[in-house]
């Protein structure tokens, strides 16, 4: 199968980079078998561009633009957590837009992230930032009953989501011990085949007081609750034609996204439009 | 107070947090790093003893905290002991085939969902025949720790694509084991069967 430009010509992670032993080892990108070098603290991956910011290792298989960045990496009170890989037999696309959504938080994470006798989705503004292109959900708020790994009973948590490329995205939200900054929680999505993904969490978080093992594990929790969901919706693939899924207004972000992909003619793993023509 | 070792996603620690939470004993949990970091989970410790293998832990619960002695009924012991042998052994393949699946372990993921296949079929045949007998759970006449011993392995097999359309006892008896006062379930067992 080849793969389009606008899958080809972007920044995809790999891996944490303490997870690739010295030596050779092998991952899977894009339907495509790479195999990866690290000696000393040196990686390689063929001949194709590599980078290690984040803690992860980056490659591409075309000419991308810069990495994206991220600022809060550099700030030195965040606690920089690797919550371990997670596949998913989904497309990387329906991961993505399922971490933008907040209406499943009282039904897939009940009494965790969000509780049924709260369900309502507020308003909340998404813009398309033309000049990084990149995608910007803003003002987005829910009622929590545990918001946190730190938190003890309820909140109204602010989030933010960014979306910097087609499989990563990042939420910002308030964490419950400094309600005047914005924890970060990753997503990095490594593409192995269209309808399979592996999920690379990664958080930069204020707190504490949470051992480490209580942040990879509250994340984890979210995870796996969410991957169930993600292996059970059909189409597999990401469908881009309307009428094909119905958005309703809580699900602005996800609309924005879908046009975003297109725009940029993404396919790789979009649901083939002849098939339903 | 009994503390537990505990990791979220592990199918034997969830074997020892559904048991505590039949018995309604409180405890306090400790999460282990045990993905990605390889922490060795449950550990359960109750004053001096620490014990942390999944069978032997149930067993000392029953012993300890279970005054009816259902659990682990004196008459059926012989035959729940083979049933924790069966947990830790035939059917701990489907978790295992689970850390390939969703965690990147090594392993050949069709040669162990076909010995996981086999297993559930055993299983279910169990199941079928017992039910044949007019009863409800694995071992004797009501739930034993061998029915919790084996559930979370079963119950997990969708995490590496084993769905249950074609045991349909084992769907007859996980719907009674989740009706039971206490039951809790744990994030990759499916809510809505």
């Amino acid at each position: 199968m080849s793969v389009e430009a606008a899958a080809l010509d972007q920044w995809y992670t790999l891996g944490a980079l303490r997870d690739f032993p010295q030596g050779e080892s092998r991952r899977r990108l894009l339907g495509t078998d790479l195999a990866i070098s690290h000696i000393g603290d040196r990686f390689s991956v063929g001949d194709l561009p590599v980078r290690t910011d984040y803690g992860h290792l980056w490659t591409s298989l075309g000419t991308p633009r810069p990495l994206f960045d991220i600022p809060e990496v550099h700030e030195a009170d965040r606690r920089r957590v690797y919550c371990g890989a997670v596949t998913v037999r989904a497309s990387g696309l329906r991961l993505i837009e399922n971490f933008l959504d907040l209406a499943h938080f009282p039904y897939v994470h009940s009494d965790v992230l969000g509780v049924e006798e709260r369900p309502e989705v507020a308003r909340y503004e998404v813009e398309q930032r033309r000049d990084v292109d990149e995608l910007w959900a803003t003002k987005c708020e829910f009622f929590q009953p545990r918001a946190a790994a730190s938190a003890e009973g309820g909140q109204i948590s602010q989030y933010m989501y960014r979306v910097v490329t087609p499989f990563n995205v990042m939420l910002y939200k308030t964490p419950p011990t400094a309600p005047n900054r914005w924890d970060m929680v990753a997503l990095f999505v490594q593409p192995v085949e269209p309808d399979l993904s592996i999920a690379h969490p990664y958080m930069l978080v204020i707190d504490d007081s949470s051992t480490e093992a209580e942040l990879v594990g509250f994340q984890q929790m979210i995870f796996l609750q969410d991957k169930i969901v993600l292996e059970n919706q059909r189409p597999r693939l990401l469908p881009l034609q309307p009428g094909r899924e119905t958005p309703t207004r809580a699900d602005l972000s996800s609309v924005l996204y879908r046009r975003w992909l297109k725009e940029k003619q993404l396919r790789y793993g979009v649901e083939e439009p002849a098939a339903f023509a | 107070m009994l503390s537990l070792t505990d990791h979220v996603l592990s199918a034997e620690s969830y074997t020892v947090r559904l048991f505590l939470a039949l018995l309604h004993l409180p405890y306090n949990k400790i999460a282990a790093d045990a993905y990605p970091g390889g922490e060795i989970v449950p550990v359960l410790r109750d004053g001096q003893t620490v014990l942390r293998d999944p069978g032997l832990i149930l067993a000392h619960l029953s012993r300890s905290y279970d005054s009816a002695g259902s659990w682990l009924p004196a008459a059926d012991a012989a035959d729940v002991a083979r049933w924790l042998a069966i947990a830790a052994t035939d059917l701990a393949v489907l978790s295992e085939a689970r850390r390939v699946a969703v965690l990147g372990a090594k392993g050949n993921l069709a040669v162990l969902n076909q010995k996981g296949r086999a297993a559930l079929r055993t299983l279910d045949d169990h199941l079928a025949m017992r039910r044949l007998k007019g009863k409800d759970w694995m071992v004797g006449d009501g739930p034993t720790i061998a029915d919790l011993a084996v559930f979370p392995h079963v119950m997990l097999s969708h995490d590496s694509g084993l769905g249950h359309e074609d045991y349909p006892a084992i769907n007859l008896w996980q719907r009674r084991l989740r009706r039971l006062d206490g039951f809790t379930g744990m994030p990759g067992i499916p809510d809505y069967f």
